[in-house]
C-alpha cells in the first residue's frame, strides 16, 4: 500500500516535472524582467524630465534628462532677438520720426536767467551711479544676446571672447551698485511718483510732447512717473532674476534658471528701449531738461512750462523773493 | 567617418560607478566636477534603473547653438567639443543642455562660473593632439590614439557602449533580440532625434 502510494506520488511528480520542463522554456521567453521598469518616453511625457538618485556628492546632477532646454534655446535664439530687436530698433525709429517731425521741445518763454534747484547733489549722484551702471549693464547684456551675430564676425573669436569675458565681469559686479541705485531711487522719489488725477489730465493733453500744450504737472509729470515705475519694477525684476542666475542653484533648479533668464532678458530689452526714450527726452528731446540732472538747477521758466504745480509749491515755500514772476507766459499757466 | 555616440544599456548597468571613476582619473577632472554620472531612477523600488550619463554629443547640439561666444565645434567624428580659451562661463550651455553635461568650476566670489568643463568623448580640445596644454585643459585625447572613451572601455558589464552610432546600435539590437527585452537607448531621442527599433 505504502509502495503504491509512493509510486503514485512519483508518477505525479514526474508528470508535473515533465509539464514544468516542457512549459518552462516557453514561459521564460515571455518573462521580461524589465516589464515593470521605468520607461524613458513614459517618464518624459509624465514629467518632462527624468530625475533619480546619484551617489556622487553633487546631488543636482540627479536630473538625467530635461529636454525643455530646447524651448529655452528657441526663446534665446529666435524669440528674444525678435522682442529685443523690435523694441530697441522700434524705439529708436520712433524717436527719429518724432525728432524729425516735432523737433526739440523748445523753451517757449525763453530763459529767465534765474534758476531753481530741482535735484540736489545726492539725488544726482544716485541717478548717475544708476545710469552709468545701467549703460554698462545694457551694453554687456545686449552683447550676450546679439554679440555673436553682430560683433563676433567683425572682430574675430579671440577679441570677442576677451571682450565678452570682461563684459561678463562688469555685468556681474556692476549689478550691485545698480541694485543699490534702484533701491535708493525707489525710496527717495516715491513721494513724488504716486499716480494722481493730474497725470490723467497731463496725458490727455499730450504731455506737452504732442502739440505745444503745457499741461500742469507736479514735481514729476505723468511721463516721469512712468519712467520711475519702469525703473523700480523693471529694475527690481532684472535684479531678482539676475541674482538667481548669478548664484546658480541657490534655491533654483535648471527650469527656474531658464525662467529667470527669460524674465531677465525680456524685462532688460524693454528696459533698454524705455531708457533710450528717457535719454532722448532728457537731452536733445527737450530744451533745458538736461540741466535738471546736470547742474541740478533748472530755469524758472522751464519749471513753469513743464512742472507748474511744483514751481508754485516751491515758490510758496521759499517766499516771493525767489519766485519773482517773469514776464511772458507766466499768466497763461 | 564615424558618427560617435554613447549608448547605455540600462538593463545591464549595475551602478558600479566605474565609468565615473575612470573618467575622473583619466582626465584628472578637478574636484567638484563630474563629466559623467550614474543616475538611478526609482531607487530601491520595483523597476529600478541605473543609467550612466554624460555629454551625448548631440546632433545639432543646443549648447553650441546658444553659446554667446560660439566656442563649440563639432569634430569630423561628430564629437561636440569646446574651447576653454573662448568660453566666458556664462552658463547658457547649461540652461540649454538636456543632459546637464556642462559643469563649471566655482572660481572667485559669488560662486561665479569658471570656464565650462564637460565630457570630451576622450577627444581633448582644440590644442594639438596629445599636447600638455590640451591635457591640462581637457584631459586625455584617447581618440587621437585610436582608442575609445575610457568610461565605456572600463564598463564592467559592458552596459555603456561607445563608438560609431550604427555599430553600437547593432550590438544593442542583437542583445535585445537575444534576451528578449530592452528598455531602449536612453537619451537618444533627445540627443539624436532617433531611437533604436527593437
Amino acid at each position: 500500500m505504502a509502495s503504491f502510494g509512493r509510486f503514485i506520488r512519483l508518477a505525479l511528480g514526474a508528470w508535473a516535472l515533465l509539464l514544468l520542463v516542457s512549459v518552462a522554456p516557453a514561459s521564460a521567453q515571455q518573462v521580461n524582467p524589465t516589464a515593470s521598469s521605468v520607461k524613458e518616453q513614459q517618464l518624459l511625457q509624465e514629467l518632462n524630465r527624468i530625475q533619480g538618485r546619484v551617489s556622487i556628492p553633487d546631488q543636482r546632477s540627479g536630473v538625467l534628462e530635461q529636454p525643455q532646454g530646447r524651448e529655452w534655446r528657441e526663446f534665446r535664439m529666435v524669440t528674444l532677438p525678435w522682442i529685443g530687436g523690435v523694441a530697441i530698433i522700434g524705439m529708436i525709429a520712433l524717436i527719429m520720426i518724432f525728432y524729425l517731425t516735432r523737433g526739440m521741445v523748445r523753451l517757449e518763454s525763453g530763459r529767465s536767467g534765474r534758476t531753481i534747484v530741482r535735484f540736489n547733489g545726492f539725488e544726482r549722484f544716485v541717478h548717475w551711479m544708476t545710469a552709468t551702471c545701467f549703460i554698462i549693464l545694457a551694453i554687456s547684456g545686449l552683447n550676450v544676446t546679439f554679440g555673436r551675430q553682430l560683433l563676433l564676425p567683425l572682430i574675430g573669436f579671440e577679441a570677442f571672447s576677451e571682450w565678452s569675458q570682461w563684459a561678463k565681469y562688469a555685468h556681474n559686479y556692476l549689478s550691485f551698485p545698480f541694485t543699490l541705485g534702484v533701491v535708493l531711487i525707489f525710496l527717495m522719489w516715491i513721494g513724488g511718483n504716486i499716480p494722481s488725477k493730474v497725470d490723467i489730465e497731463w496725458a490727455k493733453r499730450g504731455g506737452g510732447l504732442i502739440g505745444h500744450d503745457h499741461p500742469p504737472a507736479n514735481r514729476f509729470n505723468g511721463g516721469q512717473k512712468l519712467i520711475y515705475w519702469i525703473v523700480v519694477i523693471g529694475g527690481g525684476l532684472v535684479a531678482a532674476s539676475g541674482y538667481a542666475l548669478m548664484f546658480p542653484f541657490y534655491g533654483t533648479g535648471i527650469e527656474s534658471m531658464q525662467m529667470a533668464q527669460i524674465v531677465h532678458s525680456i524685462v532688460a530689452v524693454l528696459f533698454v528701449a524705455a531708457m533710450i526714450g528717457h535719454i532722448y527726452i532728457g537731452t536733445i528731446g527737450m530744451e533745458g531738461a538736461f540741466a535738471a540732472m546736470g547742474s541740478g538747477e533748472v530755469d524758472v521758466n522751464w519749471a513753469r512750462e513743464h512742472h507748474s504745480l511744483w514751481l508754485d509749491e516751491q515758490m510758496a515755500r521759499t517766499g516771493p523773493n525767489d519766485g519773482q514772476p517773469q514776464p511772458a507766459t507766466a499768466a497763461a499757466e | 567617418m564615424a558618427r560617435m555616440k554613447f549608448l547605455c544599456d540600462a538593463d545591464r548597468c549595475i551602478e558600479c560607478n566605474a565609468c565615473v571613476t575612470a573618467c575622473k582619473n583619466e582626465h584628472e577632472v578637478p574636484w567638484g566636477i563630474n563629466r559623467r554620472r550614474v543616475v538611478t531612477i526609482n531607487d530601491g523600488k520595483p523597476g529600478e534603473r541605473s543609467i550612466s550619463m554624460a555629454c551625448m554629443h548631440c546632433t545639432d547640439a543646443p549648447c553650441a547653438a546658444v553659446c554667446p561666444v560660439n566656442c563649440f565645434y563639432t569634430t569630423a567624428d561628430a564629437v561636440v567639443l569646446h574651447s576653454k580659451d573662448l568660453c566666458i562661463g556664462c552658463g547658457y550651455c547649461f540652461y540649454a543642455c538636456p543632459f546637464g553635461a556642462p559643469q563649471y568650476p566655482k572660481v572667485g566670489n559669488f560662486g561665479s562660473r569658471g570656464k565650462m568643463d564637460k565630457c570630451t568623448y576622450c577627444a581633448g580640445g582644440p590644442e594639438a593632439d596629445g599636447s600638455k596644454e590640451e591635457y591640462a585643459k581637457y584631459g586625455a585625447n584617447r581618440l587621437a590614439e585610436g582608442k575609445l572613451p575610457l568610461c565605456a572601455e572600463m564598463c564592467s558589464t559592458k552596459s555603456l557602449l561607445a563608438g560609431d552610432g550604427e555599430i553600437i546600435a547593432q550590438i544593442y539590437k542583437e542583445r535585445v533580440m537575444k534576451r528578449g527585452y530592452g528598455s531602449g537607448a536612453w537619451g537618444w531621442k533627445t540627443a539624436y532625434r532617433e531611437t533604436i527599433e527593437s
